[in-house]
């Protein structure tokens, strides 16, 4: 191939009509750009349901095991499988969509800075009584809070959980500030999860396995596990 | 000749020009009675309202709602709705702020407050349910809105009863001819 190019050169009638010069180098980059951009944009529209297992979701509810009458906090917004899977096991469901509440108490990240609304946020989302909750699946919801709404939830979350109880969430593996896509959550069975994307958010902040264990300081352990999606999944004791 | 001659008939006879008819007597004024109006009210046509009480959209009730069939919801309810073997539909257009109980209770609209059921509650993909549900069986459409808790309570089977308890008896057992002092054996209970 590259004799033949070289011999192209010197032979300019040999030139093939189809030859066309590579683009310059900042051209490409931009190409490429462009390119990412589109397959982002395809992924963000595309909403065909993802199966997977979950290590975090079979650890919490090997936590709970022989266990009924217990009440879970399921953030994943109220669907048919998520209901059945935790009535089938006797137990108590409270059910929020705290990624959609996030759109009705406020308009961008910097709105989660005020206080009056966190605390309305609060009220509205996650009024339950001290010591009530016996376990949470917060799903992917807390990566998509600013710093201070995420202090405020996580503060609360220790009120209202029992002590010794499990609180399941999943954050983006990427530690830059970039936008993440949203997703649904089905539980399929103790350990499999079904993911549908509904859109593309941006995160509230940059995460790491240090910073989740300074969100989490005040329970019990943190243990996290990461998945081949960029997805960290922690699970939290109270 | 005028023996051949055509006979002329002779001419028929002139129609005695019938008198006009008299005028006919005014009739007598019927008294039109009031249309009864049906004291039941307006069926919307949807197949759920048709044989049930229906409260219209442009209907609001405030205060406590007692039924003894089935109520279809389409206008604004605040306060308590209490149907106990009967089923309660909101319509798409219904804004219920009150508790429910009722046998079943299908939802298409908005409700906000406690839901007691004996046997089902429905949400429906438009609904918009806020608080809490206590229910022997649940269904939820994806898209609909729900917050708050759900607590199934099965109920018992009919025809189920517990087992009797046997009464607890105080046994004494006589000691054995070499044992100096008697006594006392442990009741037994069974379930």
């Amino acid at each position: 191939m590259l004799s033949e190019r070289l011999r192209s050169i010197f032979r300019k009638e040999n030139i093939p009509v189809s030859y066309e010069p590579k683009p310059a180098a900042s051209q490409s980059t931009a190409a490429v750009r462009a390119v990412a951009a589109a397959s982002t944009k395809g992924r963000s529209q595309r909403s065909t349901p993802l199966t997977r297992q979950s290590r975090g979701l079979e650890q919490f509810f090997f936590n709970v095991r022989d266990i009924v009458g217990l009440s879970i906090l399921d953030c994943a917004g109220a669907n048919q499988d998520n209901l059945d899977f935790l009535i089938n096991l006797g137990h108590k469901v409270y059910s929020q969509d705290l990624v959609r509440n996030l759109d009705d108490c406020f308009q961008d990240l910097a709105e989660q800075t005020n206080p009056g609304r966190i605390e309305y946020f609060l009220k509205q989302n996650l009024d339950y009584p001290p010591q009530s909750i016996d376990g949470a699946l917060l799903w992917d919801s807390l990566q998509f809070m600013s710093p201070a709404l995420l202090n405020a939830v996580v503060e609360r979350l220790y009120d209202v959980m029992r002590p010794e109880s499990y609180l399941l969430a999943f954050f983006t593996a990427t530690e830059k500030m970039t936008d993440v896509a949203s997703h649904s959550f089905r539980i399929a069975d103790n350990k499999t999860i079904v993911l549908t994307e509904r859109g593309i958010r941006p995160a509230g902040q940059v995460f790491n396995n240090r910073s989740l264990e300074k969100l989490f300081s005040k329970f019990e352990s943190v243990k996290f596990f990461l998945t081949r999606e960029s997805l960290r999944e922690v699970i939290v004791r109270r | 000749m005028s023996m051949w001659n055509k006979r002329e008939d002779p001419p028929a006879p002139r129609p005695a020009s019938v008198p006009p008819a008299p005028a006919p007597a005014p009739a007598p004024e019927i008294k039109k009675e009031p249309t009864p109006v049906s004291s039941t009210p307006f069926r919307a046509p949807d197949a759920e309202a048709r044989n049930s009480a229906t409260i219209g959209k442009s209907v609001k009730i405030v205060g406590q709602i007692f039924a003894k069939e089935d109520l279809y919801v389409d206008g604004d309810v605040e306060g308590t709705i209490e149907t106990i073997d009967n089923k309660i539909t909101i319509g798409p257009n219904g804004r219920v702020q009150a508790s429910i109980r009722a046998r079943d209770d299908s939802i298409l609209g908005q409700d906000q407050g406690n839901v007691e059921t004996s046997d089902k509650v429905d949400i429906r993909k438009e609904a918009k349910l806020v608080g809490d549900i206590t229910t022997a069986r649940i269904s939820i459409e994806d898209g609909a809105l729900f917050k708050g808790s759900i607590d199934i309570r099965k109920p018992e089977p009919k025809g189920a009863t517990s087992p009797a308890a046997t009464p607890i008896t105080a046994k004494t057992v006589e000691a054995p001819a070499h044992a100096a002092a008697a006594t006392t054996g442990a009741a037994t209970t069974g379930r």
